[in-house]
């Protein structure tokens, strides 16, 4: 049994949810262009440092599509993106500061 | 005894405190990834050698994972979306849809698995091999732990929709966000092992 | 003075105690979702894994003391696989040492300082009728209790006994080691989840159930300090979760991220594919563990601003200082991990990195002690046992930081690394320090989870004798580490000629620790006696001010008749012109 949903949500409304809907599709189409562009470059087999910028790179945008448009960052609250914003500056500190720290010092395999 | 915010939004925040939740478990994922990319930095910076990824991993049925991943996550939105449109059938063939990709991923895995077990490439073979197995296996949980709660409310979890509609969507929504993440990391997860 | 015990019947709650009453002995006291119940699980467990991580420690200092002389009785019960003839093998002296350092920490302390004081008092000091999630807040006490049962079983089902690689299970040592140690990263995967599911729902409760009129400057240090810590839980495990499986992977699936190529262990090659780093998990682990002092010292600074406030009658002297260096304390927290491991052949750009983080973070500490130790000035004191330990926890807290600071700088660090000095700095921050807080806090909040007071006779012999004992234990550790003593030799170094000028101390921080596990024991009978006999109180006994005070004692299921509401600050004693000497925040 079906119920409109009287009581209001996060503040969309049925009309906003088309659109939302619309951007939905926009995003997935994007996201398979992106997956098979990734995969066509890897077959270049290019220098190991440039093939890793660019699977990043497009890992990166893929990644913020479905953070913003899935995930509704994009029209988030100020909190979440306060957590996140704190989340990513120690993500950042784990992967710099291990491998920098090990290369400037001395360890024999 | 009610706790204030459960379905509700809190004004000042303008948050429930689902939403506050699931996004703080999903940052501490975030660092749990973190770490196994950081360690994969690491060991292959340290490595004399280290193979490129087509060499050791099958990229055409990864290729095919991350398309599976990919649609997951539109037809999980596109649930909760039906619930916003107060369309509960809707919201079940979506969900279900979502649920069947997840095990898609999880049946292709287990024949990619298979494969290597099969030719004697274990986690104890290589340093590669042991990241691949520990990264993949532990999204490999996740994707099981999303498709249970996703098979709950799709399921058993559905009748809250009859008496609560707004807190189902929510939690719904939440869900949905776990799951997104879980797309989120194998985004990162396929190139990083399958192509670099 | 405190108001006679009088709780009105209150109808509109009522309602609610009847649905709660309706639940049977198991739902309501055992698997409760009551934020006070689950505080007083986590308390007491807590409370008993440190009585259990002491007692093995008493047991360590028996060979540190008088190393190789047997204990028959002791030799019997544990057999000869442990201590054949009554001496202590090094193999056992080394898994007491692992355990002692994983219970106190990660079963002792956080659970009840964050478990326990965390899941009582924050929703009470924030006018909230229960934690936001209060089925997870369940659920994450439940974890702790498995993470619990699978440390203990470690001493008993595998071979070998538990853990022996120290509680920083350094590779390769531990992934080489007797199966104890795979007991030891299940439990910890069990803990680590405990305290996820615990800090994501501190953090949503503090945000989202403060009461109209509390906003952020207005909430009680304590409170502050529980927020912070449940961010660095909530970031800093997760990567030692992950190494953790990975030294799973190594020990159970064979793999090589730890173990690098070519290792010999006894005269025999690895036959693993290599190729791992050892350094590998101590970034990982430290990632976590720095943070995780923190964790241990934060809520104890929490408990002691609220004692300090309340015995001065006075607010506390910058309090918007206090809050900003604790919150950039713990940001600062994240960024210093590497000052355990200047020893692992760092270079000289790095080491100064993290010597330089590290030495920013000691400024927001000393603001906070400071601060503290200000805020007694001109105070009209009152000095009752809560107060007693608040007011030691600052010298006490004062030595352990100060001691710190040749530990993170890398060139003093160099003669200081892993000796008995280390053992001296971070035990007095830990038990002179934190656990002071603690003990205050058992003392200040006793009335408000039971409707009594603790006997203040008893109490004050309990401080006195552990403060004096604390120090006969620790300051010599000073010397002992000075004179170059490593930590963690079974012998506690008398098989070095070096070592034998100052061997001595072992013999008096052995007899201190004896003697403190004594002055133990007027709060263990105090703490069950009181529940009966104490002295029965009001809603408010000390005259504090902040929300929790305005509760029944002990509160009923919600909390609270009707949702609170902050007027005002949660420091306004003494105002000039009031009426009494405080101003309660929830008084209209």
């Amino acid at each position: 049994m079906s119920d409109h949903a009287a009581t209001p949500m996060t503040g969309d409304h049925a009309v906003d949810i088309d659109k939302h809907v619309r951007i939905y599709i926009t995003v997935f189409v994007a996201l398979m262009v992106l997956t098979v562009v990734t995969v066509t470059v890897s077959r270049f087999h290019l220098p190991v440092p440039i093939a890793v910028t660019v699977a990043l790179i497009v890992a990166i945008i893929k990644g913020s599509l479905v953070a913003c448009y899935f995930m509704h960052l994009i029209s988030e609250k100020k909190l979440i993106y306060a957590v996140l914003a704190l989340t990513g500056a120690f993500f950042i500190a784990l992967m710099v500061l291990p491998v920098v720290t090990v290369h400037d010092g001395f360890w024999i395999h | 005894m009610e706790i204030p915010y459960t379905v509700a939004i809190r004004r000042d925040t303008g948050l429930t405190n689902g939403k506050i939740g699931i996004w703080l478990f999903l940052a501490s994922e975030v660092m749990l990834f973190g770490a196994l990319f950081a360690s994969y930095i690491l060991i292959r910076t340290g490595a004399p050698s280290w193979p490129r990824g087509d060499t050791m991993l099958n990229v055409p049925l990864a290729t095919v994972n991350t398309i599976v991943l990919i649609s997951s996550s539109v037809t999980m939105v596109m649930a909760w979306a039906s619930l916003m449109r107060g369309r509960f059938e809707t919201f079940r063939i979506y969900m279900g849809l979502t649920i069947l990709c997840g095990l898609a991923f999880l049946v292709i895995k287990y024949f990619e698995y298979s494969a290597h077990f099969h030719e004697g490439a274990l986690p104890s073979t290589n340093n590669f091999l042991a990241i691949y197995f520990t990264l993949t296996g532990l999204h490999g949980l996740h994707v099981m732990g999303g498709m249970a709660v996703n098979a709950y409310f799709w399921g058993p979890g559905a009748k809250l929709w009859k008496t609560n509609p707004t807190w189902f969507t929510n939690r719904v929504e939440n869900a949905g966000l776990f799951w997104h993440f879980v797309d989120l990391v194998w985004i990162f997860l396929f190139p990083t092992l399958y192509l670099l | 003075m405190s108001d006679p015990g009088t709780v009105a019947a209150h109808p509109s709650h009522a309602a609610h105690e009847a649905h709660h009453e309706e639940l049977g002995f198991w739902r309501k006291y055992v698997f409760s979702t009551d934020h006070k119940v689950i505080g007083i699980q986590y308390a007491v467990t807590g409370l008993l894994f440190l009585l259990f991580g002491f007692s093995l420690m008493m047991l360590m200092r028996w060979n540190l003391a008088y190393p190789g002389a047997a204990i028959p009785w002791l030799g019997a019960i544990l057999g000869d696989s442990r201590m054949p003839g009554g001496t202590m093998l090094p193999e056992f002296y080394n898994e007491l040492g692992a355990m002692h350092g994983t219970i106190m920490v990660f079963l002792g302390v956080v659970p009840l300082a964050v478990g326990g004081f965390g899941n009582f008092v924050l929703p009470l000091q924030i006018g909230a009728p229960d934690m936001a999630f209060p089925r997870i807040n369940m659920l994450s006490y439940w974890c702790l209790f498995l993470g619990g049962i699978t440390m203990l079983a470690s001493f008993v089902i595998p071979a070998g006994g538990a853990a022996q690689s120290g509680w920083t299970s350094y590779v390769p040592l531990s992934d080489i080691a007797g199966s104890g140690q795979t007991w030891w990263l299940v439990g910890m995967i069990f803990l680590i989840t405990s305290s996820l599911l615990g800090a994501l729902n501190f953090i949503t409760t503090t945000i989202q159930l403060r009461a109209k009129g509390l906003t952020f400057m207005r909430f009680p240090f304590f409170v502050w300090a529980q927020f912070v810590t449940a961010f660095l839980l909530l970031l800093a495990f997760p990567p030692l979760e992950a190494a953790g499986v990975m030294q799973l992977m190594d020990r159970v699936a064979g793999t090589s991220f730890f173990l690098p190529s070519g290792l010999v262990v006894s005269g025999q090659a690895l036959t693993n594919a290599g190729g791992g780093n050892p350094l590998l998990w101590q970034h990982l682990f430290w990632f976590l563990a720095h943070p995780e002092v923190y964790v241990l010292i934060l809520p104890a600074m929490g408990i002691v601003a609220e004692i300090i406030a309340n015995n001065t009658r006075k607010p506390l002297w910058g309090y918007r200082s206090m809050v900003y260096s604790l919150v950039f304390l713990g940001f600062m927290s994240f960024i210093v991990w590497a000052h355990h491991m200047f020893m692992t052949g760092m270079g000289t750009a790095m080491a100064a990195f993290f010597q330089t983080t590290t030495m920013i973070i000691s400024i927001p500490s000393v603001v906070i002690l400071t601060s503290l130790m200000i805020s007694l000035w001109g105070a009209s004191m009152r000095f009752n046992t809560p107060m007693l330990f608040a007011l030691a926890f600052l010298p006490m807290f004062g030595i352990g930081g100060l001691t710190g600071l040749p530990l993170g700088l890398n060139i003093t660090d160099i003669p200081l690394h892993d000796t008995y000095y280390v053992i001296a700095h971070f035990h007095y921050v830990v038990a002179p320090g934190t656990i002071f807080g603690l003990m205050a806090g058992i003392y200040y909040w006793y009335p408000k989870a039971t409707g009594r007071r603790m006997n203040e006779t008893l109490g004050k012999i309990h401080f006195t004798g552990s403060l004096i004992c604390m120090n006969i234990i620790f300051m010599p550790m000073f010397i002992m580490g000075l004179a170059g003593v490593s930590r963690r030799l079974a012998d506690g170094g008398a098989s070095y000629d070096f070592a034998q000028p100052v061997l001595h101390w072992n013999v008096w921080s052995s007899w201190g620790a004896w003697t403190l596990g004594l002055f133990q024991l007027p709060f263990i009978f105090n703490f069950f006696w009181s529940i009966w006999n104490g002295e029965k109180v009001g809603e408010n006994p000390w005259e504090a001010t902040t929300i929790e005070w305005s509760a029944p004692s002990p509160p009923p299921h919600g909390n609270f008749i009707g949702a609170p509401e902050a007027y005002r600050g949660p420091y306004e004693y003494s105002v000039p012109g009031a009426p009494k000497d405080f101003w309660p925040q929830f008084e209209a």
